[in-house]
């Protein structure tokens, strides 16, 4: 390649030049370094995975809410296990978040005033989630309400739903 | 009762265990002084010499020096404490609980513990503003500067970890806003919050994580640091100093 350039310089013989230009220690640096890299990767890869548990102990996202006869019309039940809240409207049951959108502490829903509260920092929201005023970003979630073949309510925390779906009753 | 101390230390400098430690013999002269000061692991990034000015209680306020001895009390408290709690939920709490009303002077502990931790915190930014407002980020402490920084944010990780340790309700309600505000980054932010947590509750995983963050992963770094901060200190040629103008101005 450039060996002409350099042909003033006296030069050991140097039996790698004479092939791709690369010499027989670059070649084994690079090898190695390549080597290591892709050992590091390999690493972090596994490091993330050791550090991302596979089985959790956390309270199940699916659970049974009982008979909807506990339940009376123009109510809102705060389900303290699973951080729900379980309104009764004339339109229907839906199953309403407890924690708040803006981080994450349990509201608390106020009779007097109609209102679901947070104590952190003050969002208000409505008994269907919208909210009134606050820091909060978004509007409590609903989520998925069903009933089950013994015709108790099933509520799945991993399903969010739009609000205009109430289960009918 | 004097001179017969005196004798014995110095008959005590004369045997040969002594002379195997401090090999430099007796600091007499500059040159035996400077070698004893070099010859010390624990003195030998010290400068031989300062000057005056730099010892003065307004050139640096002592807050390096104060955020390291908080740092210090805190290391030696928090071993102690070790020796009582296990982190595991409820068990924290309870632990926390006996050692404020049941173990033997574990109440002071906890409570140096927890001041001197307070205490460090104002410290480490006190001494963040002082240098800041003089200049000391300046050529060629910009490195010691950046280090530094790091050093302030290693002590807020070292606070807020140590926060959730407890296991009360102030504790727990930080860590679910604090973690939550880290699951606002973009893209990243809920695996980030879920890696922190080691699940998508503040559980056990999240105060075992939290606790070996607290007591192993942050000190071991804040130590590193520490001793880069220190050696480079030296070696940028020591504390920034106001040199006063012709006029005597400072």
């Amino acid at each position: 390649m450039s060996d002409t350039n350099n042909s003033a310089v006296p030069s050991v013989p140097h039996s790698a030049l004479a092939g791709n230009g690369i010499t027989r220690r670059d070649f084994l640096n690079e090898i190695t370094l390549g080597a290591l890299g892709i050992a590091g990767l390999g690493s972090v890869a596994v490091t993330y995975q050791y550090f991302s548990p596979n089985v959790l102990f956390e309270p199940a996202t699916t659970f049974r809410a009982g008979n909807p006869d506990l339940y009376p019309v123009h109510s809102v039940t705060f389900l303290p296990d699973q951080q729900v809240y379980i309104v009764r409207m004339p339109e229907g049951f839906y199953a309403v978040s407890a924690v708040c959108t803006h981080l994450g502490c349990i509201t608390q829903w106020k009779a007097d005033a109609d209102t679901i509260a947070c104590p952190c920092h003050g969002s208000k929201f409505k008994a269907d989630g919208t909210k009134i005023e606050g820091p909060a970003p978004r509007p409590l979630p609903h989520f998925a309400i069903s009933l089950t073949a013994d015709g108790e309510l099933l509520v799945d925390k991993l399903q969010s739903i739009k609000p205009a779906q109430v289960l009918k009753t | 009762m004097a001179t017969s101390f005196r004798s014995a230390l110095q008959n005590l400098r004369e045997t040969k265990v002594w002379k195997s430690i401090f090999r430099s013999g007796p600091a007499n002269t500059n040159r035996t002084r400077s070698l004893a000061v070099f010859g010390n692991l624990f003195l030998h990034w010290l400068p031989v010499k300062v000057r005056e000015k730099s010892l003065r209680v307004r050139a640096s306020y002592y807050l390096g020096s104060i955020s390291f001895l908080l740092f210090i009390v805190l290391f030696v408290t928090g071993i102690l404490l070790m020796f009582y709690y296990h982190p595991a939920a409820p068990q924290a709490y309870r632990d926390m609980k006996d050692l404020q009303f049941v173990v033997s002077n574990g109440v002071f502990l906890r409570n140096l513990h927890r001041l001197a931790a307070h205490l460090m915190v104002f410290a480490v930014f006190w001494h963040m503003f002082h240098v800041f407002y003089r200049g000391g980020y300046k050529p060629p402490h910009e490195f010691n500067w950046v280090v530094g920084v790091v050093l302030l944010l290693v002590t807020l990780f070292l606070s807020y970890t140590g926060y959730l340790l407890p296991w009360d309700q102030l504790a727990f309600w930080a860590v679910t806003v604090g973690t939550n505000i880290i699951s606002a980054m973009p893209v990243v932010g809920s695996k980030i919050r879920f890696l922190v947590l080691g699940g998508n509750i503040v559980g056990e995983n999240a105060l075992l994580r939290f606790y070996v963050l607290h007591v192993v992963i942050l000190p071991l770094v804040a130590f590193l640091l520490i001793g880069i901060h220190f050696w480079r200190v030296q070696k940028d040629g020591g504390l920034t100093v106001k040199h006063r103008d012709e006029d005597g101005k400072e």
